[in-house]
């Protein structure tokens, strides 16, 4: 389908977006030492992979980047009759004591970061876990905030945001499916 | 989002090959969860699981009972020597009594061909054979193709040869129809006695002498000999099964470059296999049993909670 009007991030905004949510991590943080970067798979991981290259640009330092499959600590499991694929998670580094930056492409529910705050527990104890994320659509059912923010678009519940990117889907974007147009 | 086509692991024999591939490739990422430092998920919680064990077992039940308590789930162990087996209870009514106390799955080793279809008809939980007397073992033949896969990185094309006996063995049997499944090149050897009738229909290469069998090889697969099946003589001595059949240094030579030894174990050192082989960098017995891990885990996984059979 066209996504037409409801385009609501294009690819300059979305760059835009991402350079200035890094310079935000690295203003908060001080500068790069103390960080990694664990995107949850799979468009938080592009991200997580853009966001890590922005600093280094603005930085010179490498961060670590680590990738986090979130399924096996879901909590619908069982009442869902199809199961995610699990991908591997890809953490080969230590996380104690360091300010691990959590990414993710959309926050709706917050059951996602719940799910990735549990993981990341089991991995180690770090010094802060803080979350960005490109868009906060609203709708949230725990106590759960982003600290860095690409872009709040307010939604209906049922809508959907789909956010597109370069290397998975040809092109950057984000837009909305209203719910009552995708029924119509 | 995928799902397995069948709410049970029975056997391979009707295994879809989508099937095979989704659980191979889910056992990619339990591996991963198996190196953590702390090697649990909460996955399974609140999943009962009842390991029911009428053959004895170390390696198949402890990596089950491993691979449950890895995904959090709760785990009830059943082996026939401390239960009311032996005051005369049926399987039937065993396995539903179990079930009476809210089982969600079961594990079930039992020395009977179709135990484990049987209990399919008589407890709704998710039934995972672990060896049903001389039929199937399909976690081992997976994590068999797991451990091939990992090296090789295909199954399609290898040329595989299962050793030993082939009547009796139901490792044999679930990896010849997993590994045909995958599109493999298999071949069986074992002593004609130890061949069954009409082996033929397998429609693979089947050889009575070893070093026949050894040319252009990748993956050797040794059975142990079940000396606790041997009662009937059905080869004359140990020695000479181990003259004909054993594996040793001098007959690897027939064998492709970056070939791989496998046994599923328990080995008898020095009769289906010399300890010089099972030892030597070409084997991956020990693998095999960390594989067995997460194979375990990703089959668990996959059919924990299912209700219902794909339409």
């Amino acid at each position: 389908m066209t996504p037409g009007p409801n385009i609501i991030l294009s690819d300059k905004k979305i760059s835009r977006a991402l350079t200035r949510i890094s310079h935000e991590i690295l203003e908060r943080n001080s500068g790069a030492e103390s960080l990694v970067i664990i995107g949850i798979l799979t468009r938080g991981a592009i991200l997580a992979k853009r966001i890590a290259a922005t600093i280094k640009e603005l930085e010179g330092v490498e961060v670590p980047v680590g990738l986090m499959d979130i399924s096996l600590y879901r909590d619908d499991v069982h009442s869902k009759l199809e199961q995610p694929i699990v991908q591997r998670t890809d953490i080969l580094f230590e996380i104690r004591d360091k300010n691990v930056i959590l990414i993710d492409d959309v926050l709706y529910t917050g059951r996602t970061v719940r799910a990735a705050l549990d993981q990341m527990v089991d991995f180690g104890r770090a010094r802060t876990i803080q979350l960005a994320v490109l868009v906060d659509r609203g709708h949230k059912e725990l106590p759960i905030r982003a600290d860095y923010v690409g872009a709040n678009i307010p939604t209906a519940m049922d809508d959907q945001v789909v956010v597109n990117v370069t290397e998975l889907d040809g092109k950057d974007e984000v837009y909305v499916e209203i719910a009552n147009e995708r029924n119509r | 989002m995928s799902q397995l086509s069948s709410r049970h692991l029975l056997g391979l024999e009707s295994t879809p090959k989508s099937d095979i591939s989704l659980i191979l490739d889910t056992a990619e990422t339990f591996s991963e969860v198996i190196e953590r430092k702390i090697k649990k998920v909460p996955t399974l919680r609140g999943i009962t699981i009842v390991n029911l064990f009428y053959e004895p077992s170390t390696r198949t039940r402890i990596s089950f009972e491993l691979a449950e308590k890895r995904l959090s789930a709760d785990t009830v162990n059943f082996s026939t020597s401390t239960s009311s087996v032996k005051k005369g209870e049926s399987l039937r009514d065993t396995v539903q009594n179990i079930e009476a106390m809210k089982i969600d799955m079961a594990v079930v080793r039992h020395s009977s061909p179709g135990a484990p279809y049987f209990l399919t008809n008589c407890m709704e939980a998710n039934i995972i054979n672990a060896g049903d007397g001389s039929h199937e073992h399909p976690t081992q033949a997976l994590l068999d193709m797991f451990t091939m896969r990992k090296k090789y990185g295909r199954l399609k094309g290898l040329r595989v040869l299962l050793v030993g006996d082939v009547k009796h063995s139901r490792v044999i049997r679930s990896n010849l129809w997993g590994l045909q499944t995958m599109g493999a090149d298999v071949a069986l050897c074992g002593p004609s006695t130890l061949l069954p009738r009409e082996v033929e229909r397998f429609g693979c290469d089947v050889y009575t002498n070893l070093d026949e069998a050894l040319e252009g090889v990748d993956v050797v697969n040794v059975m142990r000999i079940q000396l606790e099946r041997q009662q009937a003589g059905l080869f004359p001595s140990q020695r000479e099964y181990t003259n004909l059949f054993g594996l040793t240094k001098d007959r690897l030579k027939r064998l492709n470059k970056n070939f791989t030894i496998m046994h599923p174990g328990p080995i008898n050192r020095g009769v289906e296999i010399s300890s010089e082989v099972a030892d030597s960098k070409n084997s991956v017995i020990l693998e095999q049993v960390t594989n067995g891990q997460s194979v375990r885990m990703a089959v668990l996984y996959l059919l924990s909670g299912r209700k219902e059979e794909l339409a």
